[in-house]
């Protein structure tokens, strides 16, 4: 046996190499083909895989339930160019019947929180999408990745496609995170301990008794952020909290596989969840991280609480419960992004987007928009940006002069009110 | 062929802006290729030419304009320390050539005059005389990057 999860998750899809008596086990760095429950596209990686469709010979995609396209990115539509590729992939799934195909408003959302809230993935499924986020549905017990256009379209067609089995970092969890410390500043201190590149081509299984003490929120932003540290794959045992999860979202029965006692891990890191502080990383690697009280007055031009690292509902909670009876301070403008149209309802419900309007921030429909300098919050030369997404490289969220600082949404939150990043 | 240098993390945000990504079409995100670490990169390489970088070449997104608007300007093949995981794959199903080899890598000057044989993963630094040699590529994946990518490979061998 000896195996991680993930590579049990690929052993039970393998098609071209069943495990049998004589080799049970799958090994890193061995090449499977394995079968696919779900293939998942954007409006801006989507267009590309659509083009690309027709040269595999096929007519019809390999199962019209098994393929998500969501419009996203540079929706609602931010410009003819962008209303032209959302059209692409309006016609294409209109044309091939596409169960799962989210038009703006009806229901649609940022891809990462909608597939899980919409019951779309469960632990054990194999999952690739064309954006390098998929890695979120690790969350779930799921094995997702993600893979470029042409490999979505040869998912689309054929319904499998190849892995190289990874090898793993194990990351064990211990202890229970202090108030205001949340996913974010656990997946940014793993980040800053082992660096952009410390898991790259592997799975990041992470294991520990702190785990049950992470929401399944707090479990959706680490295993996110996994890709930023150049992992393939975030992968979390399924407990109570990810069966009661699954249950809710009205998704398939569960597949469960745990780790073998015995998996090999080329690395294991140990984090103590309740030492860590609200941490910050400054431009222009995830891995550029401090703690956020050393950091000194870094004042700010924007905040950004949203996307599919940080827009879901107990991201608005903690961001409304900083901004609650208070002002944005002059000088900033706050942009709060809940991620899907429930989300943005059920903070309606709630009186969040209240508490926000009245602090002075701008509610916005849900979109990728500003994480990627697409639009709805882009920065001029010189600007900062306190922001609760993936990335900060140079020019991600507009001018290449600008600068994006990565953190939680209880620290945009309180700098949006101070005008400097600090925690509340 | 002409070296063009870069360090490492170099990420797919800066090969090709997101703010580019309205368009898919090869020629028009190769005008825009590398342009906020390297502004005159467009107009400065030439076809045939080699790009050099170090780690984790291709991190962040899994956008496929990335190697494509690479290759729609002439690169003739990407060496690195390493690769990011989705830009590797990503750029051998467009049929981009790339090789890892941190000793060419890190060997290699900007504007030297570079040949590479990629069946027998063999790099020479013809402006130094110094030669390298990477894990060159099985003969399936030198059929695929011939055939010009996973799809053209592919036609015909779906059931």
């Amino acid at each position: 046996m000896k195996m991680t999860m993930t590579q049990k998750i690929l052993a039970a899809h393998a098609t071209g190499r069943a495990c049998s008596p004589s080799a049970p086990s799958l090994r890193p760095g061995e090449l499977v083909m394995a079968r696919l429950d779900l293939v998942l596209g954007n409006d801006i990686t989507a267009p590309v895989a659509i083009r690309e469709f027709p040269k595999f010979g096929r007519a019809r995609v390999f199962d019209r339930e098994k393929v998500a396209l969501v419009p996203d990115h540079f929706t609602p539509n931010k410009d003819i160019k962008a209303a032209a590729q959302c059209a692409a992939m309006r016609t294409f799934a209109k044309a091939q019947e596409i169960v799962h195909y989210f038009e703006v408003g009806h229901g649609c959302g940022i891809e990462h929180a909608l597939l899980p809230e919409k019951g779309l993935v469960t632990a054990g499924d194999l999952v690739i999408g064309a954006d390098s986020h998929t890695c979120t549905y690790g969350a779930l017990g799921a094995f997702s990745t993600g893979v470029g256009s042409t490999d979505m379209a040869a998912g689309m067609a054929a319904g499998e496609t190849w892995f190289r089995v990874p090898s793993a970092t194990q990351v064990v969890l211990r202890g229970k995170p202090r108030k205001w410390v949340g996913g974010k500043d656990v997946i940014l201190h793993l980040i800053g301990m082992i660096g952009v590149d410390g898991a790259r081509y592997q799975s990041l299984e992470f294991s520990g008794d702190g785990v049950a003490e992470l929401s399944m929120d707090d479990r959706f932003t680490i295993a996110n952020m996994a890709i930023e540290a150049g992992a393939k794959n975030g992968i979390f045992p399924v407990d109570e909290k990810t069966l009661s999860y699954l249950r809710e979202h009205g998704a398939k029965p569960p597949r469960i596989h745990a780790a073998d006692a015995d998996a090999e891990y080329a690395r294991v890191v140990e984090i103590d969840l309740g030492e860590l502080e609200p941490t910050v990383a400054f431009p222009h690697l995830p891995s550029n991280t401090h703690l956020v009280r050393d950091v000194g007055n870094v004042a700010i031009d924007q905040v950004v609480i949203g996307s599919c690292t940080n827009g879901r509902i107990s991201d608005m909670r903690i961001a409304a419960e900083v901004m609650q009876g208070r002002k944005v301070a002059n000088g900033v403008r706050a942009i709060v992004i809940p991620a899907t149209q429930q989300i943005w309802l059920q903070a309606l419900d709630e009186g969040l987007l209240k508490i926000f309007a009245e602090a002075g921030c701008v509610v916005s429909p849900p979109t990728c928009g500003p994480c990627l300098g697409g639009h709805m919050g882009i920065l001029a030369a010189k600007e900062r940006c306190v922001a609760t997404t993936n990335r900060n490289f140079v020019g991600r969220m507009g001018h290449v002069e600008s600068e994006v600082y990565l953190a939680s949404p209880a620290v945009a939150a309180a700098s949006a009110i101070a005008g400097h990043i600090t925690t509340p | 062929m002409k070296a063009h240098k870069y360090g490492d993390n170099v990420d797919t945000d800066v090969i090709i802006p997101a703010r580019h990504l309205s368009t898919s079409d090869p020629d028009e995100l190769a005008e825009h290729c590398m342009e906020d670490i390297d502004p005159a990169f467009a107009a400065r390489v030439r076809y045939g030419d080699i790009l050099v970088a170090g780690r984790n070449f291709g991190c962040g997104s899994s956008r496929e304009h990335a190697p494509i608007a690479i290759k729609a300007c002439g690169i003739s093949c990407v060496i690195a320390e390493s690769f990011a995981r989705i830009f590797y794959r990503n750029a051998l199903n467009i049929g981009l050539p790339i090789l890892e080899c941190p000793a060419a890598a890190k060997a290699i000057s900007a504007g030297d005059d570079v040949s590479v044989e990629l069946a027998a993963g063999e790099i020479a630094d013809l402006t130094t005389g110094q030669r390298f040699r990477a894990e060159p590529f099985p003969p399936f994946m030198m059929e695929l990057i011939a055939a010009g990518g996973l799809s053209a490979y592919l036609k015909g061998k779906i059931k």
